[in-house]
């Protein structure tokens, strides 16, 4: 993990080409919904999500392309020790990657939509931490297996978005409560499920991560 | 084999006779309401699919059988073939009955994200050239789906029915009369057995496939 939050903090490749993502994604988002100001607040958990999963699409597909291309393939699959060791790593990457964008993208959001979202701050942390969390877990697994695939571009969406169908879903609705300034308690059911997605998909990467890792 | 087979025709014509011969004519929905001794058979049968789907999954992980592997594939087809046919036949019902093809309730949407979540499946099986390693990543991805299937239902249920009462499709067994659960119970037999053949002649397939590119 260390080494590759190193080479991000050297090269920042992906970081700044996904803040430069975000930041059209702004515009697009402007561009398809228009001006209208209760039309925006009705989309905008939605489209935050979008913006999130756009981004985290992105980011995540790339997790092992460097080791892909540095052929480093095979060091990490004769690495000693417990091979779910170096899973846990690149999940904790990612999802250090994802927050920083997604924290970037809801600064963007507050600014270019007009958002007085200081109030909401501690609320909304919680539910996009449940959220990025179960995100990365799968997003991590499935972007090892479809790193030695050809089409690994156009598999990697195809097999993490309907996984994350539920997880989306929760995420949307919870956000959606905590911007119109409910408290969490009201969306506890929805936190619960989050949270049991966490717990679910990290173990299963935990668990199945070394049988990815083999071939 | 043949024998499954033939016991399989049976049950299934036993069941058409069943739903469209003994079973009486629904009061409110008339002959539409017939659709549903396949409708429910399938969707059944679409979860035991899936289900074993993970059982094998989990088996050729932890003991390299290929057997095992074959078994989720073929599965894992059956079951994405019984998924659209729930789908189509949800359809077919909807149309008369709610006056739409497709509606965004609750059970429609959580079917449909199983369906997309395994044809993903079906879809990563057929990119993978190496046999051994699709095998692998297969096995993983059933599981992960899999333990996905409740999510997928509690989501989609707060989803839609916080803000709704359940819809129509709710018939309780208590209310349904013993001719009517007899017809759905020999469906019920008849696709289960279907399904086993299916799953028996395309696991058959794909040894004679691996023998064939050994």
């Amino acid at each position: 993990m260390w080494k590759d939050l190193l080479v991000e903090r050297r090269s920042k490749e992906t970081l700044n080409a996904l803040f430069f993502f975000a930041l059209l994604l702004l515009f697009v988002f402007q561009f398809a919904v228009g001006p209208d100001r209760e039309r925006l607040a009705g989309t905008l958990p939605g489209l935050l999500w979008l913006g999130f999963i756009l981004t985290g699409l992105l980011g995540l597909g790339r997790t092992f392309v460097v080791e892909r291309e540095n052929d480093c393939w095979e060091a990490l699959r004769l690495a000693p020790g417990d091979k779910s060791a170096i899973y846990v790593g690149k999940l904790a990457g990612n999802l250090l990657l994802m927050l920083v964008v997604e924290a970037i993208l809801v600064a963007l959001f507050g600014v270019f939509f007009n958002l007085d979202l200081a109030g909401v701050l501690p609320a909304l942390a919680v539910v996009i931490g449940l959220g990025t969390v179960a995100f990365a877990a799968v997003g991590t697994l499935f972007a090892a297996m479809t790193a030695q695939v050809r089409a690994r571009e156009l598999l990697f969406p195809v097999l993490l978005l309907p996984v994350q169908a539920p997880v989306l879903l929760a995420t949307v609705k919870a956000t959606e409560a905590v911007l119109l300034g409910e408290p969490l308690g009201s969306v506890a059911h929805w936190l619960k499920l989050l949270a049991a997605a966490d717990v679910i998909f990290v173990a299963v990467g935990v668990l199945t991560f070394d049988f990815v890792l083999e071939g | 084999m043949r024998v499954v087979g033939g016991v399989t025709l049976v049950a299934l014509a036993a069941g058409l006779v069943m739903a469209f011969g003994v079973a009486p004519r629904e009061m409110t929905q008339g002959n539409v309401q017939r659709i549903m001794y396949l409708h429910v058979p399938s969707v059944w049968v679409a979860y035991l699919a899936f289900a074993v789907v993970l059982v094998a999954s989990i088996v050729y992980l932890a003991r390299g059988l290929e057997g095992a592997d074959r078994l989720a594939h073929a599965s894992a087809e059956v079951g994405v073939l019984f998924t659209g046919l729930t789908i189509a036949t949800g359809s077919i019902w909807g149309k008369p009955t709610w006056g739409t093809w497709w509606t965004w309730d609750a059970r429609l949407t959580s079917v449909s994200i199983l369906f997309v979540m395994y044809l993903g499946y079906l879809l990563l099986r057929g990119m993978i050239e190496d046999p051994d390693q699709g095998a692998r990543y297969a096995a993983v991805l059933g599981i992960v789906a899999a333990f996905n299937i409740p999510l997928v239902h509690f989501s989609v249920y707060w989803w839609r029915t916080l803000h709704q009462p359940p819809s129509l499709m709710k018939p309780g067994p208590g209310t349904m009369p013993g001719v009517i659960v007899a017809a759905l119970m020999v469906n019920f037999v008849a696709f289960s057995l279907l399904y086993v053949y299916f799953v028996a002649k395309r696991a058959r397939l794909l040894r004679r496939e691996a023998e064939a590119a050994a």
